[in-house]
């Protein structure tokens, strides 16, 4: 099971060293470097995790969709509707306490997720459209509207973010617990997000409603004759993904910079689909493979003055390529090694 | 206002905003006809754009800029043919992971080359190209080969042998390997078909600004897709798709000269393709083997 | 002269020896049946022959030339044509368009000849007395004339070798004359023809000689004259097959199934059921013959409550069950097992509770409850014989019959009252096909209601009490089994019943 993406993962170690090697660096150079500066100091560390948590929603949105059989290229989306909204509300409510405060601004970020999940599920659910360009489609729908309303209404002028949220809603950075993490955003968000991924996996595995979301994605013919409603299965999947995805940006906002800023997400939605396929799905290893991607993003900083940063775009692309390839040629051998039933002998 | 739509500027801007929707369109009725989903279209035109800027700007000859374009998206089609049909996997993560590495290459070779990972430098675009000399919508070759290339590949889709293997391995691959058709190569070479029309379109979206920048596709390459759903997988309808959404399009460019709500009008084009292909996919069908690996022993 | 020769073929597929070293001989001219039950490698042999699997091992003469078959345009290139199971025809391209695929006449640059192309097949229609409209769309064909156009397919490209594989479980009793007709006047121009079957009457009826396979190996080759059905059955199963009980007892008069005035459309918004009224006792096995098309699936469907008719109602269990929440549990053997009945992927245990995970006994408040889940998973894998009893293990590493038996596991131990198998025994063999039987029948005795849906006449004649015939969406025939016949239901069934 761990064999493909241990290969992926090898394989595109080679791939980014092909690179560096190509602009004439050393690539054992580049890679000490990379490795030390990220995971050599806590400030590092704590970098990375800062970088994986709003990853574990995004793959999280990708990989509950996949199980369905469902594709969300949407997270990006959903992401920005449901951080745009947590931010408002954490700013406009500056009254209210934390315990009433802190909730409401996630149930609103998850609000904003879902709904904007809902809309091209509900497409596909009722007219068989599309989920993937619809999906893209509310991507840059999203980016349109949030920034109207950022220039026009609800902005601090002259800046492309929301005002401050109020300090009841904050999340505690971990350095106020762990000094060693001194400098580095890193926030309780993080272990929220932990908390998110075990749930999903219960509910996949464990619950009747998560069984009829793994039959539908596996066989939808038989979720039928199993009475499973498909239709409400699609919506129902597209919200909860959405819902991750909206609450991907409590990272940035409650967490660290406090408020919403226009691009804050820098493409998140889209590596949360290299998150869910090299974990293949499932929610326990998108823990793993968000930390995996996280380093390479910060990784990839540590470098810039050598190599474009760009280069983490390009190996997380590879990562995606590699592994649908790799679980369709191992799967394959693997079935080959096994006795399969040809269907008439 | 309304005086302003019917000028021959006005449909001239049409037919000139339809090119990089049609070219895509074109090549991917092709590519689905035999069966490959081609999610990729929207990262090839960014390369096909990127190879095309920097081979007019090293040669300063636009007609080597489209070469490199074309080429660059052939090459490209050719590795989402060789994951989905040589090695089988996922058609439509395939071509996500392309547009990921498409956005992720371009900036970082524009790095390298241009020093800044958004913009390239200015290229000389087509200007100088008219063939038709001062008639407004002719003038453009582009606009004029998007024509000639529908109503081509319509005839070679079902008058030709070519046409026919490739509709009958994107319908029921197995029977038309019972026949001795290799599927393989039929669908190898839908895709890459689909790669060099959309390089065409790159080169176009280059050659429009007179550079290239990050993203700047867009969002066509998929919008391309529907408008192949909608045009119901013949070259000629996604052509006539196309030109309505270079038609919504222009008009949005209209209005936003005079309106504050500039962001909303933008999205015109998007919630378009929303609309439409819901109320298109009812009657729509793609042919049936699209999207699904052919797996020998599965029949 | 010997028309094919094929010597110590050896086939595997995984660790599965489909082929074992198996020689095979037909003369030219004859019709030679190649017979055996699900699995014992008949398809694979034939499959080796016309260049769509490799042998192993083993060599192949054609007309006494040794050849090497890679590719079906080999096959093709030497005069072999098959027509599959699985008609390889596709359906929204024309007749003209599906028998030109691959040998399309052409013009310069590869523009096809339509002209020529219609010429030549019309030559071919005239010659074999067969009459088909070359412009309609294979969608919109009935089964027996997609067949004749599978033929045709093969004599366009010369066929002299034509291999048939299981041409007659879709057809009528009338299309299957007008099938062996065809091929008794290919014969007489020179053809020499393999028939794949297990329908043993038929290979009494038309074969000149005949090979038995069981389990990869050939068991007997001799001409049909000098053998019989029991010898043949004998050699297919490798045992004397304890006959079926005859049913017993009489069906209660109390209604287990009533449907009135169904009327419902199929997935294309067309008609598919029309006013159909019927009703099953309790203990009464009710069976529906009908050609492929007929609306037997639609029937089926609405019963079981995945498609919603447009009129009438249903009753079980004298509960008016045609609003869907009310639906009373229903056990239902889908026709396509692997498409429909399992997911494949998930474990034997998770595929027991397809269509019960919503059942109390197999969960709490949230959560599964995984040990009342892994008992009833245990339980059920051993009493219906299910190998191996691994609820662990993927349902698709299992064999065609071992998944059969999951699905019967899961739907008879079901609280319910009213049991719809459709095409129960597909592709199954005869142990498998045996000890469904013998669980229907269980069923009825145990007051079950049961609609049996088949393909297979002999099927239906043997396990069911009354028989009736759909044709066109609506109830045509309704008999008592032992007043009727297989000729008359094939009339029905046809359309072709003077009323």
């Amino acid at each position: 099971m761990l064999v493909g993406p241990l290969i992926a993962l090898l394989l595109s170690v080679v791939a980014g060293g092909i690179f560096i090697l190509s602009i004439g660096q050393n690539p054992i150079e580049v890679y000490t470097r990379f490795i030390g500066d990220s995971l050599g100091n806590a400030y590092g560390i704590g970098q990375i995790l800062f970088k994986a948590t709003p990853l574990m929603f995004t793959g999280l949105a990708a990989a509950i969709c996949f199980k369905a059989n469902l594709f969300n290229i949407g997270a990006e989306g959903q992401m920005t509707i449901g951080a745009f909204l947590t931010g408002l509300v954490g700013s406009y409510f500056q009254g209210l306490p934390g315990w009433i405060l802190l909730p409401a601004s996630l149930v609103a970020g998850m609000a904003g997720g879902a709904a904007w999940g809902i809309i091209p599920g509900y497409l596909k659910a009722r007219f068989g459209a599309h989920e993937v360009i619809n999906t893209i489609m509310m991507n840059f729908i999203a980016m349109g509207v949030v920034s109207y309303f950022i220039t026009n209404i609800v902005g601090v002028p002259a800046t492309v973010h929301t005002p401050e949220i109020s300090p009841s809603t904050t999340l505690a950075r971990l350095e106020s617990f762990f000094p060693v993490f001194h400098g580095s955003p890193v926030n309780l968000s993080f272990f929220i997000a932990v908390v998110i991924c075990l749930g999903a996996y219960i509910f996949l595995t464990r619950t009747p409603r998560g069984y009829e979301i793994r039959a539908l994605g596996l066989n939808a013919p038989a979720a039928e004759y199993a009475r499973i409603p498909i239709r409400k299965n699609i919506i129902i999947t597209f919200a909860l993904a959405g819902a991750c995805a909206g609450l991907g940006g409590m990272n940035f906002i409650l967490g660290y910079k406090h408020y919403f800023e226009l691009g804050f997400s820098e493409g998140s939605g889209f590596i949360g689909i290299a998150v869910a396929l090299l974990a293949r799905n499932n929610p326990i290893g998108i823990i793993v493979t968000s930390l995996f991607f996280g380093m390479l993003e910060y990784g990839s900083l540590t470098i810039n003055t050598i190599v474009p940063k760009e280069l983490s775009n390009i190996l997380q692309a590879i990562v995606i390529l590699l592994m649908i390839t790799l679980t369709k040629v191992l799967g394959g051998w693997i079935e080959r090694k096994r006795s399969p039933e040809p269907t008439n002998a | 206002m309304l005086n302003s739509l019917l000028t021959v500027a006005f449909l001239s801007q049409c037919l000139r905003i339809s090119v990089p929707y049609a070219f895509p369109a074109l090549g991917a009725t092709f590519s689905e006809r035999g069966g490959v989903v081609n999610i990729a279209l929207e990262g090839i035109l960014l390369i096909s754009a990127f190879a095309a800027t920097v081979g007019t700007y090293f040669t300063g000859s636009p007609l080597f800029g489209v070469v490199c374009g074309i080429a660059a998206g052939g090459l490209t089609a050719f590795l989402h043919g060789l994951i989905t049909i040589t090695l089988k996997a996922d058609q439509i993560v395939s071509g996500i992971g392309i547009n990921l590495l498409a956005v992720g290459l371009t900036k970082f070779c524009c790095q390298l080359i241009f020093n800044s990972s958004s913009n390239s430098d200015r290229i000389a675009g087509i200007d100088q190209w008219s063939f038709f000399g001062s008639i407004p919508i002719l003038d453009n070759p582009f606009v004029i080969l998007i024509f000639i290339l529908a109503i081509v590949m319509q005839f070679v889709l079902f008058k030709t042998r070519f046409g026919l293997r490739l509709r009958s391995v994107g319908e029921f691959p197995a029977a038309a390997e019972s026949l001795g058709v290799n599927i393989s190569r039929m669908r190898h070479a839908g895709v890459v078909i689909s790669g060099v029309m959309t390089g065409i379109g790159g080169a176009w979206l280059a050659f429009n600004q007179h550079s290239f920048t990050d993203g700047m596709s867009a969002g066509r390459g998929f919008i391309a897709l529907a408008a192949m759903i909608i045009g119901k997988w013949n070259p000629l309808g996604a052509l006539a798709a196309c030109l309505l959404f270079g038609i919504a399009e222009s008009l949005s460019i209209q209005l936003q000269s005079t309106s504050q709500y500039i962001q909303f009008i933008q999205l015109i084009p998007y919630v378009v393709t929303m609309i439409v292909l819901a109320g298109f996919i009812g009657r729509a069908v793609p042919p049936a083997a699209d999207g699904i690996p052919y797996e020998k022993d599965a029949a | 002269m010997v028309a094919v020769e094929m010597q110590h073929i050896t086939k595997h597929f995984g660790h599965v020896l489909a082929n074992h070293d198996v020689d095979f001989h037909v003369s030219e001219g004859e019709i030679h049946a190649l017979v055996g039950e699900n699995g014992a490698g008949k398809s694979t042999l034939m499959h080796i022959l016309y260049g769509l699997y490799q042998p192993d091992s083993g060599s192949i003469a054609i007309r006494e030339h040794s050849v090497s078959i890679p590719s079906p345009s080999q096959a093709i290139g030497l005069g072999i044509g098959m027509v599959h199971q699985h008609f390889m025809l596709i359906p929204p391209l024309t007749v003209l368009e599906n028998i030109i695929l691959g040998n399309e006449p052409v013009t310069g640059v590869g523009i096809l000849d339509l002209a020529h192309a219609e010429e030549q097949i019309k030559t071919l229609l005239e010659r074999y007395h067969v009459d088909v409209d070359l412009h309609a769309r294979i969608e919109t064909l009935s089964v027996g004339i997609q067949q004749r156009v599978e033929i045709l397919k093969l004599l366009y490209r010369n066929a002299n070798i034509l291999i048939l594989d299981e041409p007659t479980p879709v057809l009528t009793p009338q299309e299957t004359d007008a099938l062996f007709e065809t091929l008794h006047g290919l014969q007489a121009q020179g053809k020499t023809i393999i028939l794949i079957t297990h329908k043993l009457h038929e290979v009494m009826a038309i074969s000149n000689s005949v090979t038995v396979m069981r389990r990869g190996k050939v068991i007997a080759t001799c001409p049909t004259t000098q053998t019989s059905h029991t010898e043949l059955s004998r050699q297919m199963v490798g045992h004397e097959l304890a006959l079926l009980p005859p049913l017993s007892g009489e069906p209660s008069h109390e209604p287990g199934l009533v449907l009135e005035g169904i009327s419902a459309l199929n997935d294309r918004h067309l008609p598919a059921l029309r006013d159909v009224s019927l009703s099953i006792a309790k203990g009464e096995i009710l069976g529906i013959a009908a050609v492929e098309g007929n609306g037997q699936s639609e029937l089926v469907e609405v019963i079981t409550g995945i498609r919603k008719p447009t009129e009438g109602r249903i009753i079980i269990d004298g509960i008016n069950a045609s609003s869907a929440d009310q639906m009373p549990p229903i056990s239902h053997i889908p026709e396509d097992r692997q498409k429909r009945g399992l997911v494949l992927d998930f474990t034997l245990k998770e595929n027991l509770l397809l269509g019960r995970q919503h059942e109390n006994a197999f969960h709490g408040m949230l959560l599964f409850h995984d040990r009342s889940v892994e008992k009833f998973a245990e339980t059920t894998l051993r009493t219906f014989d299910v190998r191996p009893p691994d609820s662990r293990r993927r349902c698709r590493n299992l064999s065609g019959g071992n998944q059969q038996k999951v699905v019967i596991g899961r739907e008879m131990t079901k609280d319910s009252h009213l049991i719809v198998a459709a095409h129960p025994t597909r592709g199954l063999d005869i142990g498998a096909i045996d000890f469904v039987h013998r669980t229907l029948l269980k069923e009825r005795s145990r007051g079950k209601s049961i609609l049996l849906v088949s393909s297979d006449l002999d099927e239906l004649m043997t396990l069911s009490d009354r028989i009736e015939v759909m044709f066109g969406g609506r109830i045509v025939l309704t008999r008592k089994t032992r007043e009727t016949t297989l000729r008359e239901l094939g009339q029905y069934m046809t359309g072709t019943a003077s009323s």
